[in-house]
């Protein structure tokens, strides 16, 4: 018998400190949570670091810093508005937005050895005040199993951004030569491997911008460009000659992912997270139709989403199993329940193998809703359960 | 359902000692006095109604102020299934009833990179009253779970009356779940950790946020007023009244003898008829007094019997308008037939031409829908004057489970059989 009571389950502190190998993993907790102490393990800091944000200064207590689950406590000491980052390079390891004036933030990162920078942004605009913090330790400490979740991910993941370059050279091509019917049946069928593994390609804080924004989402003065200015010009009769330039961009920048996705950081816990917001994007996304407005591939994206999900569980599967070995069961069972709901709407006649999204009833709609909602739930366990946290 | 998983979850929300599906005996012989209505402890925000007793709590409770009502479609594919979300719902609603946080770790206490077991939004709000009621409704009685034959005689599918306007997604539902409290906040939550709860196992069928109770089981308040300005409910039966509640409200031993005994297990029960009323309060409001009061029967300052002083004067209702509302629905007109209302006003925006999307989300409890609101609705639609300025846009039935003895869950009398 599953039990769907996972949410009542948690024990109040972490079962057994297992060695704490998830890294780079993020969690934004709400402020003066007792519990963000009490999850520290393997060799995690076990305090809060100090950081005092001012108008002119980002003064972090403890530079350098133990590997493992960490909370910076953010006090807004200055007159304005202020955000905190935290940066490894030029990736986005966490960040808290509008803290204000006389404002505390609990901040709780799981910090893998390494050199990081936190940036402290007041009236929230420009790089920030930038201080150096060093973190030793907490990295190497994988488990066998672990290791081997995270390197089997590691080759998905450049698997999928590899097979996506050849199939947007292909549409890319097709823009380029005018030729819109080509065109649009390579549209979703070159997003699959993106949709796949975008909370990695997310990671990286300026390709998802570029490459998969809706226009809807656009900041004034962002520029639309990447798959949706190309799915709104070959569906709405714009002349293609003026997004091929777009199509150049969308090129490169799925070079740049298939370039990048060895550095990516992950660890078991961000592909534990990573499923789940897979699925968030299918519930926010493509249930709702507004991923593909013109386009109505977004079963395609879905398929694409839940079997990128799918895939970091097979690999976190071995880890969690000793874990949680209930929550396998019942991921499993959830898993199947969603493609099976999938299953009838494939459609080997269209290019991306899926009915187009406008002929799917708002009935049909709320059936995939309720098993996508049947399937997030236990799977927001899964990040917490692949470090150890059940 | 697995022994660890079952521990766990009693053991987390402080229930006591249960396993499994046991506990049966002690449904006969649970003492009334924890189910009686008015009872709570505690003060102001913090007063608790009691969860457990002979019957659910929120129906002869002092009506809170605020309503989250809720119809749910199962989507679990076995007993089993069922039974266990009816176990967690009610562990659940035990901590949420007391004021507490659902879940082990709380809104805040578990482990960090787990999503916390608490949503958080009711945390210093206390219990507010919050009352939890859970019923069936005729569609779970079929052949997915082996409720078929259980099916009471009086759960009968709600007949159409003239002038239906009744839209499915805001009709029936295999369960159902009206939360009530004195902070909406606290009601919306209960929904909202039920409804995650469920996840797999039920979903979120429709749903009717409600306000400024429009009934009161409490005759020294005043009796509160629907949104055409009428007092509504001031023949309601009294929550101390109990000889009228076992006449009227709950399903006596004995109920469904006569059709072989299906809804034996209801004894303790009650009835709940649901109508969402959309009223056209834009022309309401263009109506002259007098011609308002001759379509209520009642005077709308005093709420008075047409051709009396006070409220709560008698009267005959044959004294007043033929079509009048109150002539038609009161109890003489009806064989006896009495109901426990307990409904609230709603507003849910506007309708997109300018007009409130505005009523009432009539509840009414009854030990028998076949002598109570079937009876009284064939009559009002017919015939009340009232009716056009009303639309009935929702509908749906539900067998509200006998109360929970300690260390029970809510439908085991049901789901034990």
């Amino acid at each position: 018998m599953l039990s769907r009571a996972r949410l009542l389950l948690l024990p109040l502190a972490p079962l057994a400190v297992l060695p704490l190998a998830s890294c780079g993993a993020l969690v934004d907790a709400p402020s003066s949570s007792a519990a963000a102490t009490d999850g520290a393990s393997g060799g995690g800091a076990d305090a809060a670091v100090a950081v005092n944000a001012t108008d002119s200064a980002c003064e972090v207590a403890e530079t350098d810093l133990p590997g493992g689950v960490t909370t910076f406590s953010i006090t807004n000491a200055g007159s304005q508005v202020t955000e905190v980052y935290v940066y490894d390079g030029d990736r986005i390891v966490t960040e808290k937005e509008n803290i204000g004036p006389g404002t505390s933030y609990d901040l709780t990162v799981d910090l893998t050895e390494g050199q990081y920078q936190v940036a402290c942004k007041p009236g929230m605009v420009g790089d920030g005040i930038r201080q150096t913090v060093a973190v030793t330790g907490g990295s190497s400490e994988l488990t066998a199993a672990e290791q081997t979740a995270v390197d089997a991910y590691r080759a998905y993941v450049q698997q999928q951004a590899d097979a996506t370059v050849p199939l947007v050279q292909q549409l890319r091509d097709a823009v380029a030569a005018g030729d819109r019917t080509t065109a649009q049946s390579l549209y979703a069928p070159s997003r699959v491997g993106w949709e796949s593994v975008e909370p990695v390609a997310e990671s990286f804080g300026d390709l998802d911008p570029r490459m998969d924004v809706r226009e809807a989402d656009l900041e004034a003065g962002q520029q639309f460009t990447g798959w949706h200015r190309l799915e709104k010009a070959l569906w709405t009769g714009e002349d293609l000659a003026a997004v091929v330039p777009v199509a150049d961009q969308l090129l490169l920048d799925v070079q740049e992912l298939s370039q990048r996705v060895p550095n990516a950081a992950i660890t078991p816990t961000s592909i534990g997270n990573g499923a789940k917001e897979l699925l968030d994007e299918v519930a926010t996304g493509k249930i709702t139709g507004e991923e593909e407005a013109f386009s109505h591939t977004d079963l395609v994206d879905f398929k694409g989403n839940v079997d990128g999900a799918q895939e970091a569980f097979a690999v976190l599967t071995p880890v969690v199993q000793q874990n949680d070995p209930q929550l396998v069961t019942e991921l499993t069972a959830q898993f199947a329940a969603v493609q099976a709901a999938l299953a009838p709407y494939a459609d080997a006649s269209t290019p991306g193998g899926y009915a187009s999204y406008d002929t799917v009833t708002e009935d049909q709609r709320r059936e995939l809703a309720r098993v996508v909602d049947a399937l997030s739930e236990p799977l927001s366990q899964l990040g917490a359960a692949a470090a150890g946290q059940v | 359902m697995t022994g660890v998983s079952r521990r766990g979850l009693f053991a987390a929300l402080g229930s006591g000692a249960v396993a499994g599906g046991l506990v049966a005996a002690g449904v006969a012989t649970a003492d009334r006095s924890g189910a009686s209505a008015a009872a709570s402890s505690g003060s102001g925000s913090a007063r608790v109604v009691p969860f457990h007793g002979e019957h659910q709590a929120g129906v002869a409770t002092d009506v809170q102020a605020n309503l989250h009502f809720a119809a749910f479609d199962v989507t679990a594919t076995s007993r089993d299934e069922l039974v266990s979300l009816l176990q967690d719902w009610t562990a659940a609603a035990v901590a949420l009833t007391a004021g507490r946080e659902v879940g082990d770790g709380g809104a805040s206490g578990g482990a960090p990179l787990a999503p916390p077991s608490d949503t958080g939004e009711a945390v210093d709000l206390h219990a507010n009253r919050l009352t939890l009621t859970v019923g069936a409704g005729p569609s779970l009685f079929d052949d997915r779970f082996g409720l078929a034959a259980a099916r009471p005689a009086a759960l009968v599918d709600i007949p159409a009356f003239p002038a239906d306007a009744l839209v499915p997604e805001r009709s029936d539902g295999d369960l159902c779940v009206q939360a009530c409290a004195d902070d909406p906040q606290v009601a919306v939550h209960a929904i909202r950790t039920l409804t995650r709860l469920a996840a797999g196992r039920a979903a979120v069928r429709w749903a009717q946020l409600g306000y400024g109770r429009a009934a009161t089981v409490d005759p020294s308040a005043p009796t509160p007023r629907n949104l055409f300005g009428f007092k509504d409910g001031t023949a309601n039966p009294a929550a101390s009244d109990t000889a009228t509640l076992d006449a009227q409200v709950w399903v006596q031993q004995g109920d469904d003898d006569a059709a072989g005994g299906a809804g034996a297990w209801m004894a303790g029960g009650s009835y709940l008829v649901a109508r969402r009323i959309r009223m056209h309060i834009e022309t309401w409001d263009r109506t002259s007094l007098q011609e308002q009061e001759q379509v209520i029967g009642r005077t709308k300052a005093a709420g008075a019997p047409l051709g009396h002083a006070g409220e709560h004067d008698a009267f005959d209702p044959r004294s007043l308008p033929a079509s009048s509302h109150v002539r038609l629905a009161h109890p003489e007109t009806n064989g006896g037939a009495q109901m426990l209302r307990r409904g609230y006003n709603f507003t849910d925006g506007t309708d997109g031409l300018g007009h409130l999307d505005a009523g009432l989300f009539f509840l009414a409890y009854q030990r028998d829908p076949r002598t109570a609101f079937i009876p009284v609705q064939t009559a009002l639609a017919r015939q009340d004057a009232l009716s056009e300025y009303l639309e009935h846009t929702g509908s749906g039935v539900w067998a509200v489970f006998p109360g929970v003895p300690d260390g029970g869950y809510l439908g085991q009398q049901l789901l034990s059989t």
